[in-house]
């Protein structure tokens, strides 16, 4: 179990990088807690997969060290870390019995006897493993294969950290929450560093107690789930995280106000906005609400409205800008144009994508 | 333009892929197929597509029988999961490949492509190749060159599933006003009850090769016939639980309650009684309402809502809560159920009670 510190790290493919475009990891210090668990979340090509594999070993950075503990791992290679890898796809052998896969970590570092039976056997008892173990591995069904995979990872006791690279890719969709909470179970009892790869928001926000939001090789946001949905720190996060994503106005800000074209909400707040930024305001779609008689409010032409079940989801414009708001099950249809707000502390401002107190 | 399929089967030496189907889908429609993998809907669509033949049953274009006809004399396209677009050549160029082989004229072919790109967003892409495209253009391109046929039927196989949450979104909002302009039969699969809601229009429901229920899409997510069909229809699944009604009570999960309210519609005998994740809360709304009491099992965050799993053995619960929940698993907590939520399906699976407010 170690602490991870990625020191002024970051990481090109090409050669000569100059511009921050160059770079699939861009550069940042960050220090990751002894026994978190962390998930690294983005779209594909952000830089999340080159993160892990830089803590893996795999890759080497262009600039900055890798530590786990005060220990400088960036030259070692992948073997010499003590870490344990759980990829996409199973990595077992087919052929031994669920009990050989699970003790091959701890006899191939040359442990024997009861100990490693006795550890066998904890670990399969987690897993829901118990009945499998002496069946082979090759006839169980994919999550089953996976729990083997991740039993393979857990069984030694003293691993640095468990790197997870979208694990539940393969599991039916039905069986995922399973594994999800087994995951949760796991982190709790052996309080081991883990990091879990991700383009799946729900799987990281499960997941992880901190969530690192990645986007063009570089961090946004690190944070709790909580604080990902609630105040979002970058457009991006606020998009990307929710569904539908916040809705994000150009806005002027004034006297403790938003303008947002003719339009004027309250934000009790007067924010140091840096000068010539881009200035815009966000609002998640869960906090739109109509607005109070004699309140402003924003100007919302309705253009449908979305039946999902649970709820509905009205879409509409607001000074040429699309927005989205949250309206409850069986909400009447609203008329083609309403006035809708928001409370202050749900209205979020952005100075160049970046969120200001 | 119609595509009816009259007592459709399809046998795979001694599997049956595709049981005694029966559908009538008009034009101008958008039909999906919702159901699990392996529920039959690739195997439906082939059907329909004249790729594979029926074992039984007819399959009727226009009034014309087509059962035996190939692909080739049929005026379908098709999207499929994966994107499938020529490499080599331009994002013009696939779209326009079809009207080529078509032998259109120059011009015609120009007109047509520019207008499917137009609708799918892809006007300043047309010179690129493929794989300088995100994974929601390669697809997008995909559909364009489907659409551009102007095939009478277009078959789309779970074509958002291969793409990654947010431009799932981007797309399927995007989608029912590309089908609204058409004109076509359309035929779209999916695993995912969220959507068929949101498309709209008609919604098959299929389980093990079988349809379990065909109408608006709507009326089978609020009224399912079948407990098949509100299961399939519900993400996370449906939340069963055993109930008996006998001599004016109703008996559950060990407690007694008066059968009043809307339990007084049922008959006496062995139900399942059903609701979704979004009404079981953790505040009791009403006076009426049940308390589910169990053990969490996991919270699943999705950003703005959390489902939670509870354990109540011999069931297993979801609650939907909206924000972030974070109970420990293993935590004491009490969901609450109001009855008018509730559906009631009897022995056989059948629909004997739905919620009467429109919800559901």
């Amino acid at each position: 179990m170690a602490r991870i510190t990625l020191s002024a790290l970051a990481h090109a493919y090409r050669p000569n990088p100059s511009a921050p475009a160059d770079y699939a990891v861009r550069e940042a210090t960050h220090v990751w807690e002894n026994g978190g668990a962390y998930a690294l979340l983005g779209p594909s090509g952000c830089g999340k997969t080159s993160l892990l594999n830089i803590i893996s070993g795999l890759v080497t950075p262009t600039r900055g060290r890798v530590l786990f503990d005060d220990q400088d791992v960036t030259q070692l290679p992948t073997e010499r870390r003590n870490i344990a890898q759980v990829f996409q796809f199973p990595v077992i052998y087919d052929t031994m019995s669920v009990r050989e896969n699970l003790a091959f970590p701890l006899i191939n570092r040359g442990l024997r006897g009861a100990a490693v039976q006795a550890r066998v056997e904890e670990i399969a008892r987690l897993l829901d493993l118990s009945r499998d173990l002496d069946r082979k591995a090759r006839g169980l069904s994919a999550d089953s294969k996976q729990k083997i995979s991740l039993g393979r990872g857990l069984v030694r006791p003293d691993v640095a950290a468990i790197l997870f690279d979208e694990p539940l890719t393969v599991i039916d969709p039905h069986l995922k929450w399973e594994l999800r909470s087994k995951l949760k179970e796991i982190h709790k009892t052996f309080d081991t560093t883990m990091i879990y790869v991700t383009h799946d928001q729900t799987e990281a926000l499960t997941f992880a107690d901190q969530v690192v939001v990645m986007l063009e090789g570089e961090v946004v946001q690190v944070g709790t789930p909580q604080a990902l949905f609630e105040a979002p720190d970058h457009t991006f996060v606020g998009y990307f995280i929710g569904s539908p994503g916040m809705n994000i106005l150009p806005a002027r800000i004034e006297n403790g106000h938003a303008e947002i074209g003719k339009a004027r909400l309250a934000l009790g707040r007067d924010p140091v906005l840096p000068p010539h930024a881009k200035i815009e305001i966000g609002i998640r779609p869960e906090f739109m609400r109509p607005a109070a008689p004699g309140e402003a409010g924003l100007e919302v032409s309705c253009q449908r409205v979305e039946d999902i079940g649970r709820h509905r989801i009205l879409r509409g414009v607001c000074d040429g800008q699309k927005l989205a708001a949250i309206l409850p099950e069986g909400a009447a249809m609203p008329p083609e144009v309403l006035r809708m707000s928001a409370d202050a502390a749900h209205i979020h401002v952005y100075a160049d994508s970046r969120r200001v107190r | 333009m119609s595509l009816v399929l009259e007592h459709v089967t399809r046998k795979v030496g001694p599997l049956v892929s595709i049981d005694d189907i029966s559908l009538d889908l008009a034009r101008g429609t958008l039909n999906v197929l919702l159901g699990t993998t392996l529920s039959g809907k690739t195997s439906l669509m082939r059907l329909m597509a004249g790729l594979d033949q029926p074992t039984a049953g007819r399959v009727i274009f226009n009034g014309v029988d087509v059962t035996r006809a190939p692909v080739r004399g049929r005026s379908v396209a098709m999207v499929y999961q994966q994107f499938i677009n020529y490499p080599g050549l331009s994002v013009y160029e696939n779209i326009a490949s079809p009207l080529r082989v078509a032998k259109l004229d120059k011009a015609e072919i120009d007109r047509r492509v520019k207008e499917a790109a137009e609708l799918l967003r892809l006007g300043g892409m047309l010179g690129r190749l493929p794989q300088e495209l995100s994974g929601g253009q390669q697809q997008r391109t995909a559909i364009a060159r489907a659409l551009v046929k102007r095939a009478d039927c277009v078959l789309m196989d779970e074509p958002l599933a291969n793409l990654d949450y947010k431009l799932r979104e981007e797309l399927r909002e995007e989608l029912p006003r590309i089908f609204a302009k058409s004109g076509a039969v359309f035929v779209y699969a999916t695993t995912e009850p969220s959507e068929a809601l949101l498309l709209g229009g008609n919604t098959a429901v299929l389980k093990e090769g079988r349809l379990v229920q065909f109408g608006p899409t709507a009326e089978v997510y609020r009224r399912p016939s079948h407990i098949a069909a509100a299961d399939v229809f519900s993400d996370p699944p449906m939340n069963h639980i055993r109930a008996e009604k006998s001599g004016g009570m109703m008996h559950f999960m060990g407690q007694v309650l008066s059968a009043d309210g809307v339990f007084s519609r049922l008959s006496d005998g062995a139900f399942t009684l059903a609701f979704r994740a979004h009404h079981l809360g953790f505040a009791k709304t009403s006076a009426s309402a049940i308390a589910l009491s169990g053990t969490v099992a996991v919270c699943e965050i999705t950003g703005s809502e959390s489902f939670v799993h509870i354990e109540a053995a011999p069931h297993r619960f979801i609650a939907l809560a909206r924000g972030v929940r974070h109970d420990a698993p293993g935590a004491r907590v009490d969901a609450w159920i109001d009855p008018d939520d509730l559906y009631a399906f009897d022995a056989a699976g059948r629909l004997a009670l739905a919620p009467q407010h429109g919800k559901g």
